[in-house]
């Protein structure tokens, strides 16, 4: 009679015989070479593009943008103040117009993006190199990297391009440069470079602490080996997160519109102010769509890469 | 020829002690296997050699130098002693022959030409040649180690340390490597190997030591040392090896 606290088997569960039983006698294992047949079946064949199995996920995607833009376009449109609000921003007579001078202010958007972008690439880059040295004699320098960007990623953006265009100019501190650009330009760097400093430093630290010691064993200085070694491998790890900035850079510029730097925003608001139509703003915004989606699609790519790469060598 | 000192060696991680008053000669061309269970400080005792970990107390010494003598300038040490770790480490964003390449010409003021043309020898020596310019991640385990041993013989060290070279290879890529390392022996570089391979060490050590708790318990020649250990500790590690189908 089994105890009935003890389930049937109870043994068996962890590989011990229950009381009582004899093992049962096993068949002989038969031991031979498998005969195999000549050539193994045929790989699968090469997916090319299937239209058939791809038609109807993108009718459905294609039918549901229909419906939700349709609709939301039906709502915009059918608003009682539609006709007024079409005539105010949508008039193409006034795009047309205005198009030159936009344009003209988006080429300094993408002039100031490119100069802020290459200095916030160094600026944070030595900021991040000196908060990852580890050796004791550059404490304070290290602190200092703190504070910093303590300071400049606790202050918006916005604040930092009014007072630094509007207060330094001011100052009129004779052989520094007063233009509103240039010192608009020094806010973005500064409050870019704090961030940009973070992403570059998880980075460093990402860097297998083997490496390191790889380096050092064979006998390169701790300068060489940030060098050679570390940021190399460190840019990589970061380069997806670093095309992020890009992208959101590229937008921010048009904060220098507030200290008046003529940029693209700026342009289509002086000519807001003359006719009372809001047209070309609708430009504007076009144009920054039409620079930022690339960078976009770049962005995934470049992620997309990233990932493959790291599959490839976990894998 | 270079022989190595190491006298009441200590080591502090935090408030751990990880080495305990070590003393360990190996004399010129000698093959010494560290064993021991994880953890027993046997890669600490390894750094502490060529410096990647600074002792707490003791004295480690090279030919009678120390290993912290100004006399060995701030690379003299790394080019007389090399280290090969468990993981291969080599640069992942650099060529085999990069890697190979980059301590000769930074380090050590080699023109390029020269290291590369050493450095195609010596993976010809190792039958590595068609690899000088591919990337590691497209090596196997085996091949990644071979390099990354070529990486640390550029500077012609008169002594090898080797950290479980083989414990991240696929069973059928240990013997290469293994082969690789009874060969330099046969060239006569004094070796510390720190090893879970004990038919390995048993074949190419002079000496064994067996580690415990930062100590090393037990020492003595391969054949002794596996077939009558003293130590009750030892004779329990090894008891366990046994188990595990490594001796
Ligand atoms: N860099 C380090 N920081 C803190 N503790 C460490 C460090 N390196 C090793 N240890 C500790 O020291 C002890 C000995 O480590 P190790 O020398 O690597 O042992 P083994 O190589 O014999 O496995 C372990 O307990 C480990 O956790
Ligand atoms: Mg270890």
């Amino acid at each position: 009679m089994p105890d009935p606290e003890t389930p049937p088997h109870a043994g068996a569960r962890i590989g011990v015989a229950p009381p009582g039983a004899t093992a049962m006698p096993r068949a002989p294992v038969p031991h031979g070479i498998r005969p195999m047949p000549e050539g193994p079946p045929p790989a699968p064949r090469r997916q090319s593009f299937d239209w058939r199995a791809a038609l109807v996920p993108t009718l459905i995607s294609a039918v549901s943008i229909v419906v939700v833009f349709g609709a939301l376009g039906w709502l915009v449109t059918s608003a009682e103040q539609w006709p007024r609000i079409r005539l105010q921003f949508f008039n193409w007579d006034h795009m047309v117009a205005s198009a030159p001078r936009v344009i003209k202010g988006f080429w300094t958007n993408l002039q100031v993006w490119l100069i802020v972008l290459a200095c916030i690439a160094v600026w944070a880059l030595v900021l991040a190199v000196i908060r990852s040295l580890r050796s004791p004699v550059f404490a304070p320098f290290r602190i200092m990297v703190v504070v910093y960007i303590d300071v400049f990623r606790g202050l918006p953006a916005l604040l930092l391009v009014i007072l630094f265009g509007f207060g330094i100019p001011a100052l009129q501190i004779p052989g520094l440069p007063n233009s509103g650009l240039f010192w608009g330009g020094v806010a973005m760097v500064l409050s870019y470079s704090a961030y940009v400093c973070e992403i570059y430093r998880s980075g460093i630290e990402a860097v297998h602490e083997g490496q390191r010691a790889a380096a050092r064993a064979l006998g390169l200085s701790e300068w060489q080996t940030l060098i050679y070694c570390v940021l190399p491998q460190a840019l990589r790890n970061v380069l997806p997160a670093l095309m992020n900035i890009v992208v959101a850079l590229q937008k921010d510029v048009a904060l220098l519109s507030v200290i008046g730097v003529r940029d693209a925003v700026r342009e289509a608001q002086i000519y807001t102010a003359t006719t009372f139509n809001y047209s070309p703003l609708i430009v504007a915004a076009g144009l920054f769509l039409l620079a930022t989606i690339p960078m976009a699609r770049l962005a995934d790519w470049v992620n997309r890469r990233d990932r493959e790469r790291r599959l490839q060598i976990t894998g | 020829m270079a022989a190595i000192t190491i006298r009441g060696l200590t080591k502090y991680f935090g408030q751990t002690l990880v080495l305990d008053r070590v003393d360990l000669d190996v004399a010129a061309q000698e093959v010494v296997c560290l064993i021991g269970a994880s953890g027993s400080g046997k890669s600490t005792l390894l750094r502490c050699i060529n410096r990647l970990v600074e002792p707490d107390h003791g004295a480690i010494a090279l030919d009678g130098v120390p290993v912290d003598d100004p006399r060995f300038g701030r690379t003299g040490l790394q080019k007389r002693i090399a280290i090969v770790f468990q993981s291969y480490n080599l640069f992942p964003h650099m060529r085999v022959i990069d890697n190979i390449t980059l301590a000769p010409r930074r380090v050590h003021g080699d023109s390029r030409r020269a290291a590369e043309e050493r450095a195609r020898e010596a993976l010809a020596l190792f039958g590595m040649q068609d690899f000088a310019n591919a990337y590691p991640e497209q090596l196997s385990g085996g091949q990644q180690q071979r390099v990354a041993i070529v990486r640390a013989l550029m500077t012609r060290p008169d002594v090898l340390l080797l950290d479980e070279v083989t414990a991240a290879l696929d069973p059928e890529l240990v013997g290469e490597v293994l082969r690789i390392i009874a060969s330099l022996r046969d060239r006569g570089i004094t070796m510390v190997i720190v090893t879970h391979e004990m038919g390995f060490a048993r074949a190419v050590a002079d000496r064994v030591c067996f580690l415990h708790g930062g100590r090393i318990l037990e020492d003595g020649p391969p054949e002794a040392l596996f077939s009558t250990p003293q130590h009750e500790r030892t004779q329990a590690f090894l008891e366990r090896i046994v188990e595990s189908g490594r001796l």
